[in-house]
């Protein structure tokens, strides 16, 4: 498989600008992460657990003060590969009303295609697949402040996607959006990375959403404490809550279920796994 | 509520003015204000309003909208109106003390007003059927040349899209300010002009700070997505040059033609 | 006769829009109630609590707090914003003072109290809300984010408004965020036995918290009930757009599918309890088998 994000041993670490000017503030160090092409990554962490400020270093917008960052074949502190890198991985930011740009949507769509220097009928072609894609074509001549905020976010994801990146990094692109918001956002990433094989990669702290990707990281404190499948990871009750995130209600009734002495296995995380795993050792039990 | 203003004066539609290529129309509009002020007869003066009563309709831009945009500058219009009948030379008609109204004020104020009054309906048209997105596209390639002598033309015009892109979101954060504070009982309805503007703290630090906060994030959000300065940019929308905008050409210079015919056939005043 | 009570009142905005964002709303909230006020957005919850403490006037129909017909008197208005508390959804961004306590006193201070008062109040709510003495000379601008908004919700609960709503009070935080104010809200609500209303999308939050529930679908109040009530109707609040815990969901099932398990759960711990209750019984050979 072919890598598209790579850190190793990655550090960083802010410096405060108010006190004294040698105090630093590390938010990780030998960080190691790869993502592969065709990944649906999570990255599930508190506030200030990494999580944003290790985003920033996929697209280069922070560059690491030790180990590397290669993105697409390319090392983030190469300044002649900058647009290449941010060409290839787009970011789309929290706050909707902050990245957009222009007064009409299809307009807001083009803008990075415009700043590539693409030839205008291609432009149009392309904004209208992006639009397509998210399903914003009916919108596309509205005015941003029209729109709710899941659609402003979805026509932040279609910016990005006119590039044609092959991958995209969504740094709590739902943590502003009402439930409605959430889904349309959610449903959209997960169309993009099955349909159209695009890398995401999804930083959240929603773990209902973690669950819905194909792969967790959970991020505490500047360390990576467990990568892996969401059943898998979810199934590590205890840790996850002794560093504050919870589990989806299914785990974790199973879990109580069988601490109270009953046999489940603990990679539940659906609502219909539950109640197949609930059914079972109700029938086993002989309860009709 | 502050909601409801809306935000320049455009007016959706499908005219040949609105079809025309806005680089066109700018051109055309500075063309009619320079012959306005060339006019110096009633004749050329009348001509240019008729054109007006002949360019509203062709719009489909209501006339009662001229109204509109005249509101602001009436104090403007009767100012002049009072000097100019005052300041010159002529047939006294009146006089008050050292106050002299003469035949040639007279005049001269009509021509004014009618002037001003064609000045501001005349571009007004501009805004009227031009949006202002195609407005500001309109202005940076037709005054890229200026880019030579050093006149930031990108960069002016894409300030003014970011303004027009948030000055609704300001807007609507402005109101929610407002009330959050009202909320935490402040007054923002009585008392004198330093009390109110005192009152004002509340609303326009928090303003200030969200917009810096908004620049930050935005100018951020533009980066990532490849943001380079207007260098090698292209345009989702080409201009390009259409029927209508020939049309427009043409009427155009059959207008001066007659403008300049009037103003030299006609060496008198009336 | 409720603390707060509304009477066929209804709310458009704008004529442009010409579509009422409330319509002929009637309830009746008690006194020392916790209410969770939940809808979608659009369902017009906002417009509704907003008209509550008087900053919108009803287009028609009356608001009542305390039995008084608060628009009588248009120009008193203003006191009513001192018994009903409102705290907007991100309420960080209304902060503009030098300092942490000036901020929180700015309420206050525009009640007209004395000095001492003041600092008792500005003390009193900043301990409720967990901002140390320490942070009071800080800027409020160099707080971190969740503190920031337990700034700005403590500049509300200085007013010590009888009744105290909260718009979205955790949106944006994370969870950890989202807990910590929730808790403290709800250790308020035990100490002061003051009126709450907790506007919010999350079943999840309104069904740990809440005693009672009002659900706005469509302008109108679909509902106003026990949370157990409430919860009895998941399918109808599913039905509008709103999503119910997924413990409710599998619950549901269990009881579609013919267990004995009520449908209207939404804590794990009950429905872990009736789960074991009717395992527990299969294995004692109880006759429910």
């Amino acid at each position: 498989m072919e890598e598209i994000i790579s850190c190793e041993d990655m550090a960083f670490s802010y410096s405060h600008e108010n006190e004294e000017k040698d105090k630093k503030i590390p938010v990780f160090e030998g960080l190691n992460l790869t993502v592969q092409k065709g990944d649906f990554v999570a990255v599930l962490g508190h506030n200030g657990s990494g999580k944003s400020t290790l985003a920033k270093h996929f697209n280069a917008i922070l560059l690491p003060q030790g180990g590397t960052c290669t993105v697409v074949g390319a090392d983030t502190r190469d300044e002649d590969k900058l647009l290449l890198i941010r060409s290839h991985v787009g970011m789309v930011f929290q706050n909707p009303d902050n990245q957009i740009v222009a007064t009409v949507v299809e307009e807001d769509v083009a803008f990075a295609l415009e700043n590539l220097g693409v030839p205008p009928d291609e432009i149009r072609e392309r904004v209208d697949d992006a639009l397509e894609l998210v399903g914003m074509s009916d919108l596309k001549l509205r005015a941003p402040h029209q729109l709710s905020g899941g659609q402003k976010q979805r026509v932040a994801i279609a910016g990005i996607i006119a590039m044609r990146p092959q991958c995209i990094v969504l740094d709590e692109p739902t943590a502003m959006l009402d439930p409605r918001g959430r889904r349309e956002v959610m449903e959209t990433i997960t169309a993009l990375n099955k349909y159209f094989g695009v890398t995401v990669v999804l930083i959240t702290h929603f773990m209902d959403e973690a669950a819905a990707c194909k792969r967790v990281v959970v991020m505490s404190g500047g360390d990576i404490i467990l990568d892996d499948a969401p059943k898998r990871v979810f199934s590590n009750v205890e840790k996850l809550k002794s560093v504050g995130l919870s589990v989806p209600q299914a785990t974790e009734l199973i879990f109580e279920l069988k601490k109270a002495g009953y046999d489940l296995p603990l990679d539940v995380i659906t609502a219909r796994d539950c109640i197949e795993k609930l059914i079972g050792i109700l029938e086993e039990q002989g309860v009709s | 509520m502050l909601k409801d203003i809306t935000i320049g004066q455009y007016l959706p539609g499908a005219s040949v003015a609105h079809r025309m290529d806005p680089r066109v129309k700018l051109v055309l509009t500075i063309a009619y204000v320079a012959l306005l002020f060339t006019a110096r007869n009633a004749w050329a003066l009348g001509i240019s309003a008729a054109m007006l009563f002949f360019l509203y309709p062709l719009s489909r831009v209501p006339g009662r909208m001229i109204l509109k945009s005249l509101k602001p500058v009436v104090p403007i219009i009767l100012f002049t109106a009072i000097l100019n009948m005052m300041f010159h030379d002529g047939l006294v008609l009146f006089q008050l003390w050292i106050i002299k109204i003469t035949d040639k004020g007279v005049i001269m104020a009509v021509f004014m007003v009618v002037r001003i009054i064609c000045l501001i309906a005349g571009t007004s048209l501009l805004t009227y059927t031009t949006s202002p997105i195609s407005l500001t596209n309109g202005m940076e390639q037709l005054f890229a040349p200026l880019n030579k002598i050093g006149v930031p033309v990108h960069e002016i015009s894409m300030m003014m899209t970011i303004a027009l892109r948030f000055i609704p979101t300001l807007i609507e954060e402005t109101d929610k300010i407002m009330s959050a504070q009202k909320a935490r009982g402040a007054d923002l309805e009585s008392g004198g002009l330093i009390q109110r503007i005192h009152a004002l703290t509340p609303i326009l630090i928090p303003l200030f700070v969200s917009a810096f906060t908004r620049a930050i994030e935005l100018a951020l959000a533009m980066e990532c997505r490849c943001y380079n300065g207007g260098k090698g940019r292209t345009h989702l929308h080409r201009l390009r040059l259409s029927m209508p905008d020939l049309y427009g050409a043409v009427f155009a210079i059959l207008f001066a033609a007659c403008v300049i015919c009037a103003n030299i056939v006609f060496p008198g005043l009336l | 006769m409720g603390i707060i009570r509304t009477e066929n009142l209804s709310h458009s905005y704008g004529a442009a829009f010409k579509q009422s964002a409330i319509d002929c709303v009637n309830i009746d909230i008690e006194k020392g109630g916790f209410v969770g006020v939940i809808g979608h957005t659009g369902s017009g919850k906002s417009t509704l609590v907003q008209h509550f403490n008087g900053l919108l006037k009803p287009g028609s129909g009356k608001v009542f707090i305390n039995g008084e017909d608060m628009w009588a008197k248009p120009k008193e208005i203003r006191k009513y914003r001192f018994q009903v508390g409102l705290v907007f959804q991100y309420p960080e961004y209304q902060l503009f003072e030098e300092t942490v306590y000036k901020d929180i006193a700015f309420g206050p201070k525009n009640m007209g109290l004395s000095k001492e008062e003041i600092e008792s109040r500005v003390y009193a709510a900043a301990k409720i809300v967990g901002i140390g003495e320490k942070h009071m000379k800080a800027s409020p601008f160099e707080l971190s984010g969740g503190q920031k908004r337990r700034v700005a919700i403590a500049g509300v609960l200085a007013m010590d408004p009888e009744v105290l709503i909260l718009d979205e009070p955790t949106a944006g935080l994370d969870p950890r965020g989202r807990d910590m104010i929730l808790d403290e809200i709800a250790k308020y609500h035990e100490e002061k036995k003051n009126t709450v209303l907790l506007v919010s999308h999350s079943m999840e939050d309104v069904a740990k918290y809440c005693k009672k529930v009002l659900v706005m679908n469509k302008a109108q109040a679909f509902m106003y009930g026990d949370v157990k009530e409430v919860f009895k109707k998941a399918p109808e609040l599913l039905k509008m757009g709103l999503s119910v815990p997924q413990i409710t969901s599998i619950c549901m099932e269990l009881k579609k599918r013919g267990y004995d398990i009520s449908p209207d759960t939404y804590t794990v711990d009950s429905a872990k309890e009736q789960l074991l209750r009717l395992l527990g019984a299969c294995k004692s050979g109880d006759t429910i088998c």
